[in-house]
This record gives C-alpha cells, sequence and structure tokens, in this order.
C-alpha cells in the first residue's frame, strides 16, 4: 500500500470535541422496564391520565413484541442483540421543581451547553435563533419564550405542554406516528420523558430559528425524546435540532420519535444537525440512533422539508418521511450521511404520495470512509388516488479510501398510471489520484478534501439555515481531519 | 533551476528509472522523448512527487532546493506545475472554485495578495480567452465529462491561471487533432519567458513544430541516451526510436 492510500484509509476522527461527561446529581428511574417504569415517568412528570393510558397500551404493544422477537431486523446495520432491562429510562439534573428564568439553571448545566457552543444566556444568543436544550430526559431551558408568545407561538418542552395544552397534545399525539409504527416507536412511547413540542398559530410566519439541542449526559442511559410540531393554516417554521454526547465504551440508545403536521398552506422546514458519540477508532461504544420522524402534510398546499446532516452515531437508523396527503402537498428530504471508523449508517426516506398532485424531492449524499458503511433506502409510494404526482430521486455516494461501503436501495411503488418519477445516483471514489491531482494544484490533502466534500454536499447544505450550513461545513472538516498531511 | 543527478525510481518493485542526469536553466525548453515504456511519464510524476514513485538513489535540486524531500503540494507552491497525461476528474467541484483555491494557496505561501472571487473571476476570464477555451467549462466540475481535448486545453488554462516557474508537461498533445494541438502549444508558448522552464514530454515530433526546444533528450529505458538540439526531434521522426535501443536483458513493464 502506497503512503496516500495509507492515508486516505486511516482518516478517521480526529478525536470526538463533545466527549466529556458534566459531573452533576441525576435523579435517576430504577434499572430496567417494566410498567412500573412507565407508570413511574408519567407521576413524575404529573401527567394527565389520557397520557399514561397511552403509554401503556403502548408499553403493552412494546412487550409483546419483543417476546415475539419481532425486533427491527431489515436494516443493513449489525449489532448485538440489546438488552432492554439492563438500561436505564430516565434520568435529568437534579433541579427546583419548576424554573424561573435561566439564572436558575445550574450554572454547570449552562457551562456545559456554553462548552458545546450554545450559549443559552440570551443576550449571547445566536441572532434570531430560539433554543430549547434537553439534559437526558428532560428539558432544561427554553430561550425566547415570551418573544414567541407574542405571536402565539407556543415552543416549550414536551413535558410543559402536557400541562398547558394537553388538548393540542392529546389531539396531535401518534396521529401520525401511532405507537404501533414499529418496535422503537412503541419503546418510545412507552417511556418518553421529554422533547419539544411546537405549535405555530394560524397565518404566523415563526420570526425565530427555534433549535432544541439534545445532550445525552448520564452513563447506561437511553433518550427517548418525543418532538410534535404543528403548523396550523397558512403558517411557516423552521426548526433545527443539535445532538452530542459524552465519550463512552458501552453503546447507548436514543430512540426517538418526531412528529410534524402541516395544515393548509402551511410549511414546516426541519433540520438535523446529528453529531453523536460514533464510537472509538475500533468500533467501541458510541449511539444507537434509532429513530422515527415522519411529516403529514395535512392540508393542501402545504409543504414539510427534512434536511439532515448526519455524522455521529455508531449506528444510524433513521428514515425521515412525508406523507403527503392534501393535494398539491410537497415533500422534501435533503440528506448528508458520513460514516468513518467503524459507523454504519441505514437512512433515507418514504414519500407517500395520496393527494393529487403531490411532489416530492430526495437529494441524499452518502459519504464513507475507513471501515464505515452506508446504505441510502427509501421508499416513493403513489396511491390510485394520487394523480400526477411527480418524484425526483437523487442518491449519490462519495468513498473515501478503499475499505469502506455504500449501497442504494430504493423502493418504488407506483398505484395510479399518471406518476411520474425520476431517479438518478452517481459513486465517486477520492482516490489517491484525485488527491496528487489536487496537491500538485498547490492544495493540502486536508483543504482538497474538504473542497471535495464541500462540492459533494452543497445541495443539501444550501438548504440549512444559514448559521448551521457554516457549523454543518466545519462537523464535516473536523469528522474527516485525521491522520492525513 | 533543475538539476537531476544520477536519479534511480521504482514504482512498487519495479526500477524504471535508471540514473537520469539533465539539468534545465531558467529560459529553457527542454523535450524529453522516448519510446512507450521508456519512463517520461515516470520522470514527470517523480519530479511533482506523486505517491509510489519512489526515488531510490540520486538527487533531484529545484532552485537550490532538495526538491524529492518537498510534499507535493509544496512542490506546487514552490513553482512547479504537472500537466497531466491524464487529468483526474473531480466530481462536483466546480473548476473555477479549485483553481481559486490552488491559486490563493500558492498565494498564500509566498506570502502574496490571495484574490477574492470576483478578482479572481476577471482574471480567470482574462486567461481563458488567451487559451481559448468555451468559458463555460469553468462553472462546471473539474474535468467532469470534458472531452480528451478539452481537459488537455484545461491543463495549459491551469498552467496560466498558476503561473509556474518550472512546468512539466506530460504529452500535452497526446489525442488531440491539429487545431487543438495549436491552440495547446499557443498556451504553452505564452509561458516562455527568461525566467520560467519548461520540461516538455512527448512521444512525437508534431508537436515540436509549434513549441520549438532548446534542447531534445531521448530517453530509453530509463536513462537518457542522447542528447542534441531540436534537429534531434527530426532524427528520430524520420527513423524512429528502434536505433537508440540498446538490446534489453527482458523486458520490462513500466506504467509510463
Amino acid at each position: 500500500m502506497t503512503t496516500a492510500n495509507k492515508e486516505v484509509n486511516t482518516i478517521a476522527s480526529q478525536g470526538y470535541k463533545y466527549g466529556f461527561v458534566t459531573d452533576i446529581e441525576a435523579d435517576v428511574a430504577p434499572r430496567g422496564l417494566n410498567e412500573d417504569t412507565v407508570r413511574w415517568i408519567s407521576a413524575k412528570k404529573s401527567e394527565p391520565d389520557f397520557m399514561l393510558q397511552w403509554r401503556l397500551k403502548a408499553f403493552r404493544y412494546w412487550e409483546k413484541l419483543l417476546q415475539g422477537q419481532e425486533t427491527p431486523s431489515w436494516a443493513n446495520v449489525h449489532y448485538p442483540p440489546i438488552d432492554y432491562q439492563n438500561m436505564i429510562y430516565y434520568s435529568a439534573p437534579k433541579t427546583k421543581e419548576k424554573l424561573e428564568s435561566l439564572d436558575q439553571v445550574d450554572p454547570e448545566l449552562l457551562r456545559t451547553y456554553e462548552k458545546l457552543g450554545i450559549p443559552l444566556e440570551e443576550q449571547k444568543r445566536l441572532a434570531g435563533v430560539a433554543v430549547d436544550a434537553i439534559f437526558d430526559s428532560v428539558s432544561i431551558a427554553t430561550t425566547f419564550r415570551e418573544e414567541l408568545a407574542k405571536h402565539g407561538i407556543v415552543f416549550c418542552p414536551f413535558s410543559e405542554a402536557l400541562q398547558e395544552h394537553p388538548e393540542l397534545v392529546q389531539k396531535y399525539l401518534g396521529s401520525v406516528v401511532p405507537y404501533s409504527d414499529n418496535f422503537y416507536a412503541a419503546l418510545n412511547a412507552a417511556v418518553f420523558s421529554d422533547g419539544s413540542f411546537c405549535y405555530i398559530p394560524k397565518g404566523v410566519r415563526c420570526p425565530l430559528e427555534l433549535t432544541t439541542y439534545f445532550r445525552i449526559n448520564t452513563a447506561e442511559t437511553g433518550q427517548f425524546e418525543r418532538t410534535l410540531i404543528i403548523a396550523d393554516e397558512g403558517s411557516y417554521v423552521s426548526y433545527l435540532e443539535g445532538c452530542s454526547a459524552p465519550m463512552r465504551d458501552e453503546n447507548q440508545l436514543h430512540a426517538a420519535v418526531v412528529e410534524l403536521i402541516t395544515h393548509d398552506n402551511a410549511e414546516i422546514k426541519y433540520s438535523t444537525i446529528q453529531n453523536w458519540y460514533p464510537g472509538n477508532e475500533e468500533g467501541k461504544g458510541g449511539i444507537y440512533n434509532f429513530v422515527t420522524k415522519r411529516g403529514k402534510c395535512q392540508g393542501k398546499n402545504s409543504k414539510i422539508s427534512w434536511t439532515q446532516v448526519e455524522t455521529g452515531s455508531a449506528i444510524t437508523w433513521k428514515y425521515p418521511s412525508v406523507i403527503l396527503q392534501g393535494d398539491n402537498s410537497v415533500g422534501e428530504f435533503y440528506s448528508v450521511a458520513l460514516t468513518k471508523g467503524y459507523q454504519q449508517a441505514d437512512t433515507g426516506t418514504k414519500m407517500t404520495h395520496i393527494g393529487k398532485n403531490t411532489r416530492s424531492k430526495i437529494i441524499s449524499k452518502a459519504i464513507s470512509a475507513g471501515h464505515g458503511n452506508n446504505t441510502y433506502r427509501g421508499l416513493v409510494k403513489v396511491m390510485p388516488k394520487a394523480d400526477n404526482a411527480r418524484n425526483f430521486t437523487q442518491c449519490d455516494s462519495l468513498l473515501i479510501g478503499d475499505q469502506c461501503g455504500a449501497h442504494t436501495t430504493p423502493y418504488v411503488e407506483v398505484r395510479n398510471s399518471t406518476a411520474q418519477l425520476e431517479h438518478e445516483a452517481f459513486t465517486s471514489r477520492v482516490d489517491e489520484d484525485m488527491l496528487f491531482y489536487c496537491n500538485q494544484r498547490g492544495l493540502s490533502t486536508e483543504d482538497a478534501q474538504s473542497l471535495i466534500i464541500n462540492g459533494f454536499c452543497k445541495e443539501v447544505f444550501q438548504k440549512l439555515p444559514f448559521e448551521f450550513a457554516v457549523e454543518a461545513t466545519r462537523l464535516l472538516e473536523l469528522n474527516l481531519e485525521g491522520a492525513v498531511g | 533551476m533543475l538539476e537531476i543527478r544520477n536519479l534511480y525510481a521504482s514504482v512498487g518493485e519495479v526500477e524504471i528509472l535508471k540514473g537520469i542526469n539533465l539539468k534545465v536553466k531558467a529560459g529553457e525548453v527542454h523535450a524529453l522523448m522516448g519510446p512507450n515504456g521508456s519512463g517520461k511519464s515516470t520522470l514527470a510524476f517523480v519530479l511533482a512527487g506523486k505517491p509510489g514513485y519512489v526515488a531510490t538513489s540520486g538527487k533531484v535540486t529545484y532552485q537550490g532546493e532538495d526538491l524529492l524531500g518537498m510534499k507535493p503540494e509544496d512542490r506546487a507552491r514552490a513553482g512547479v506545475f504537472l500537466s497531466f497525461q491524464h487529468p483526474v476528474e473531480v466530481p462536483g467541484v466546480r473548476l473555477d472554485q479549485f483553481l481559486r483555491a490552488g491559486f490563493n494557496a500558492i498565494h498564500k505561501s509566498k506570502g502574496l495578495e490571495e484574490l477574492d472571487p470576483l478578482k479572481f473571476d476577471r482574471m480567470l476570464r482574462q486567461r481563458v480567452k488567451v487559451v481559448g477555451i468555451d468559458p463555460a467549462l469553468t462553472k462546471r466540475s473539474v474535468n467532469d465529462g470534458f472531452s480528451g481535448g478539452e481537459k488537455k486545453r484545461n491543463e495549459v488554462l491551469q498552467m496560466a491561471v498558476l503561473e509556474p516557474t518550472l512546468a512539466i508537461l506530460d504529452e500535452p498533445d497526446s489525442g488531440l487533432d491539429v487545431d487543438a494541438l495549436r491552440t495547446v502549444a499557443q498556451g504553452i508558448n505564452q509561458l516562455r519567458s527568461p525566467e520560467k522552464a519548461i520540461l516538455l514530454v512527448t512521444h512525437y515530433q508534431r508537436i515540436l513544430n509549434y513549441v520549438i526546444p532548446d534542447f531534445v533528450h531521448v530517453l530509453v529505458d530509463g536513462r537518457i541516451v542522447k542528447s542534441g538540439g531540436k534537429e534531434l526531434a527530426l532524427e528520430i521522426e524520420a527513423e524512429g526510436y528502434e536505433k537508440f535501443e540498446q538490446p534489453q536483458e527482458e523486458a520490462i513493464q513500466s506504467p509510463g
């Protein structure tokens, strides 16, 4: 093997920057999972009864799946069986009952977010961004609440929404992702502890970017959060989530559910920058990111757009999807997934065309380096009444070195002859010849790589809110910085 | 400017260069000719620092520096340019952005002004005109889907933009029709100046009708077997390489 080939092959994490642990006393649920755990969590949050009943139904359904060994096994990812009884399902930093302002947030927690580059003090905020910070199982702070309230926008922790807007929660919870949707969705429904809730009233264009930042801190804890966003008629919101976790040798489970609903003429733009701990260079440790994300374009002319940059996690299993129910509704999916080291990603989307003249667009960019294994899995489904449905799909793969893998598995199911579907795909490899060519024009290997990767991803990065496009670019560069040069 | 002394080099286990000696002064154009597999491209790659092309002994000095000790990008920044026989495609990276990144990396290393996109674009448009390529190519991915002729012209464009001190041109004429050959040759001639030098690697004499060399060297089996003036090229054109080839012990496989 030549030198450059070795360089190309050893591109691995230059060290995960967010791997520290916050030393804080936590309120932790007893290890393991049974009905009592579910009741314990629900009681902890003084939830209304409908919530507890829903959780219990979900738990019983999940238990049945587990006993029947009906855990999902179709994805192109490999991991040992998870011991669900050897895990903690709730962990919250010990704080006062209710926080009146940020001054009451434990300074240790504020420092944690500061270190992560997410200042919670409003005066230091990113211009135009409201943040909900979730630490292990609970939300610790939400900024800009008053500003948002002026517009009638509700943006708060899920547990709080259950107290203050139970009717909204009851109406929409599970309406897009029912607890019986899949194994992890059922698990999440049973034990989810917090998440973000967002309601944009009719005709309101949300003036701020809404952001939720998820942080897993406690060891052996799973994070099960649930996000619910409702855009009422003619409203618009752009929402972004970011994630990170400490470096630990054991795997940790993150099984989230996100539900989006748009009414007539409404639009939700949902962006994710996922940077969970991916495990070390030998593939030890890291987060299992098993997530169900789905949006429903319920109203006509509505639009849901998913943009994701997936760089972390040991295993990613995630298919942000759109149900195009309203006529003329639009679903979009823009994705960059990076796998390096021994990371595995099986990600993609489902676009279900139900209404007439519905359109969907899928742009997937998979980057594999080291021993990374990347699979695009997508389904475009056109139902009998979806006249003139259109889909454009493009899934591209970029391979760095010769030990990694990229797979593309597009499924198409069309039951209406007026549908028009297009599919494009290409694969390119960053090899030593390409890098040498760039070197010969004066570029260092690292600059060349970042140029190539940014070029490869630009269609997706353009879709991110501006502040985060810069962050995403840096994140990719950082992740691919290695033993090169 | 460039001095190669008794250079031996291998690719993998195979020794390709077996004692090259060559001196190139500023202002000179040297043509390096030879049959297929004689080691012409290997020499070009060794000088540019391509991984896998290993100098096993000998010395190469460039502007008084040990060239072989430098990283490929540092050689480029020091003014060594290689025009590739087979230019590499870089999908997704626009040619103008690629060139600006390279240009600025070179300028930065020399402490010269880096150009913003607008200033760079102005300069690039002017060079595009000089080289005579379709300006739309600069907005496309580097060499991606370019025709053979467009790739070759693109190498000349890059040379015109990066303004190297020593240009090593590896068969810039291969696969070109007469018109394309003429524009490529014009581009090369524009680089000629008392401060700069060109090492032109070619199989055929044809391009030397347009780019008149000061010296011609014949490379056979990893050694320069004859050097002379431009008339040597005509001699090869008339009689072929056969008379320079010595009886060989065994056939040598080589990539260049």
